[in-house]
């Protein structure tokens, strides 16, 4: 084992899986001689090449575009959108063109391709640059939405994912990208589509994403101290949903909060609640309660009266216990 | 030896004219008898520049197309009845019936979509150019789009891009003067919308795309071009829409005499006078020509009205691989 940023666990997977298949290749803006906005592609293009490792104009939608047609072509590339919230300028690539070429050309074509991007706050970006937006994208069928939350999983899924045939959006986040974890010298691969359960416990369970699964791995360590014992699962991958675990879980506690750092309404926990209500009301012994951030874009300033933490988990745990 | 070659050539391009020309018109008839699902845009007016562009690539060259593609997909050569199996909705169609008429695509023949948005597939044809420059093969890819497109932020990006890449790809702008019910002043200010690509730094030509020769002429130089890794060109061809912009558009926006006016412009007729006056072509020939044509058109619409529709079954399949 050996101790890793997230962001460095990101560079090793793009140098392994660029120096395994020749046809993989980095695509963004700054990745190339800047080596990334947050240096995630730091040394690729003095290792690769500039065939391999390209800086492009702050062009998203030709980006975006440029990956579905090569994909169709064999090549494997991997796109940087600088920041989560800049999807939204190509979201006509992503959502009518690359979601959409598999099915609607009738599966005539494989499409591996990944979108890499860091949502969340944190950084004190202000309302353009802090968004999670990972619902929309879980909402299109055709694309895969993951979303790590530790050094361990990053590597391992960004790996799968650039193995993966389907147009893949990463999702990374930048206020974890300085967060260090441990991981195997030798190589491995997490599969993209299984939650883990992080922590297990009797009481409640906790599905989290992202920043928020170490907030409600520690809001469990403090319940633990009441004698109340949290379930935490990372999700790790939004779509294709691990709704098994989520079940098994849930059918053992009884009891679900579900926590992530996007806008609490419409979200991704409405989804999982309304499956778990669907699938299972009548193992249920409370109300499943969602926490996420508050329905107003997130502020420059002040950051921490808006992001969703381990004090809100504990809150939510203790309501759905004393129902 | 030459002029039989050239006589050829002459006459392959006045049957792929032709062959479009039908197979639109056929689809306006099926159309307005209920049998296509969807709506359908037709190019007619417009066959010059598919069939004078069609000509000169390779089957193992790229296409990328718009909502009103027919002719480029005929052009590439697409088997009709696969084609019109998909316009059909049926599973013998290219994209097993998912696509139709606006989204139809062909892996084999390097068609990699027409497309429902506008401007939306120009930045895949960046992609498919730049894995043909990236495995060192010398194939092109040809981006059509119309007048309205060039309006798209997604034009400008790909355009620039494209030129800083020195990327093998022909975009040509069919001008047919219309975006969808919007005449050209209407929606840009230039008259010659070709002068763009000096912006980009590439090169950029107008011509009348309504000249089969002359299209051929100039996307053969671009082609060549772009495949001696010379980077790419924007060829605008001036051409006429004659019908509205789906089928079925009564085009209340569109003075009547205007409506009138673009037919003289047939570039069928135009070509077929041409033929003529080079003592290439026979009434004979014409009929000959229009018969087989039709005999392709019925097999094809025969294949079509015979394939099964999808089944609830293939719904969810495909989603993924």
């Amino acid at each position: 084992m050996k101790e890793i940023r997230y962001i460095r666990a990101i560079t090793e997977a793009l140098r392994e899986e660029m120096a395994r298949d020749p046809r993989v290749l980095v695509i963004g803006e700054d990745v190339a001689v800047p080596g990334g906005s947050f240096s995630a592609t730091r040394g690729l293009l003095e290792e690769f090449g500039p065939k391999r490792v390209k800086d492009t104009p702050i062009s998203e939608s030709a980006i975006v575009g440029l990956a579905l047609g090569a994909a169709t072509q064999g090549l494997r590339p991997i796109v940087e959108i600088m920041f989560m919230d800049f999807v939204t300028v190509c979201m006509d690539q992503i959502v009518n063109q690359v979601a959409k070429a598999r099915y609607m050309f009738g599966g005539q074509y494989r499409l591996p391709l990944v979108i890499r991007t860091p949502c969340g706050g944190g950084l004190n970006a202000g309302p353009q640059h802090s968004q999670s937006l990972e619902a929309w994208f879980a909402h299109v069928p055709g694309l895969k939405v993951v979303m790590p939350a530790t050094p361990y999983d990053v590597k391992g899924l960004l790996k799968s994912a650039i193995r993966d045939d389907n147009p893949i959006l990463f999702v990374e986040n930048k206020a974890l990208y300085g967060l260090k974890g441990n991981i195997p010298e030798e190589e491995f691969l997490v599969p993209i589509g299984k939650a883990e359960v992080k922590r297990e416990g009797r009481d409640v369970t906790v599905v989290a994403t992202s920043r928020m699964v170490h907030e409600a791995l520690q809001a469990a360590e403090s319940l633990s101290k009441e004698g109340v014992e949290a379930e935490v699962i990372d999700l790790r991958t939004i779509t294709p949903l691990d709704r098994e675990t989520i079940f098994r879980s849930v059918g053992k506690t009884t009891r679900l909060v579900i926590a992530h750092e996007a806008v609490k309404d419409f979200g991704v926990g409405a989804e999982i609640s309304a499956m778990v209500a669907e699938e299972m009301i009548d193992c249920l012994d409370g109300p499943i309660l969602r926490i996420g951030a508050p329905y107003a874009p997130i502020p420059f300033n002040p950051e921490s009266l808006y992001l969703p933490n381990r004090e809100d988990v504990i809150q939510a745990v203790r309501r759905v216990l004393a129902y | 030896m030459q002029e039989k070659n050239e006589r050829g050539l002459w006459l392959e391009l006045l049957r792929l004219m032709i062959k479009i020309r039908r197979v639109e018109e056929r689809l306006l008839e099926v159309f307005a008898q209920g049998k296509v699902p969807g709506f359908i845009h037709v190019g007619i007016g417009q066959e010059a520049v598919p069939a004078g562009i069609g000509s000169i690539l390779r089957p193992d060259d790229f296409v990328l197309t718009t909502h009103r593609g027919h002719g480029h997909a005929i052009a590439k050569g697409l088997d009709l009845k696969r084609f019109m199996a998909e316009i059909f909705g049926r599973v013998d169609g290219y994209c097993r019936g998912r696509a139709g008429s606006m989204h139809m695509a062909s892996a084999e023949w390097g068609v990699v979509g027409s497309n429902g948005v506008v401007g939306g597939g120009i930045p895949t044809a960046l992609g498919t150019a730049f894995a043909s420059q990236f495995q060192g093969t010398d194939q092109v890819t040809v981006c059509f789009f119309g007048d309205g497109a060039t309006n798209e932020g997604t034009f400008h990006e790909s355009l620039n891009l494209a030129a800083l890449w020195n990327l093998p790809i022909l975009f040509c702008c069919e001008n047919n003067g219309w975006a969808e019910f919007t005449p050209l002043p209407v929606h840009t200010k230039l008259q010659r919308l070709s002068v763009r690509a000096d912006s980009y730094g590439m090169p950029g030509i107008t011509i009348d795309g309504n000249d089969v020769l002359k299209v051929r002429e100039e996307a053969g130089r671009a082609v060549d071009r772009a495949r001696r890794g010379e980077g790419p060109t924007l060829l605008e061809c001036l051409t006429h829409r004659w019908f509205g912009h789906f089928a079925g558009d009564a085009q209340k926006y569109r003075d009547p005499r205007e409506i009138e006016e673009v037919r003289k412009f047939d570039p069928i007729l135009r070509f077929q006078k041409f033929l003529f006056g080079r003592k290439a072509l026979t009434e004979g020939d014409i009929e000959k020509m229009e018969a087989q044509i039709r005999m392709e058109i019925d097999e094809a619409v025969a294949f079509a009205e015979k394939s099964p529709v999808p089944g609830k079954e293939s719904i969810g399949q495909e989603v993924y691989v």
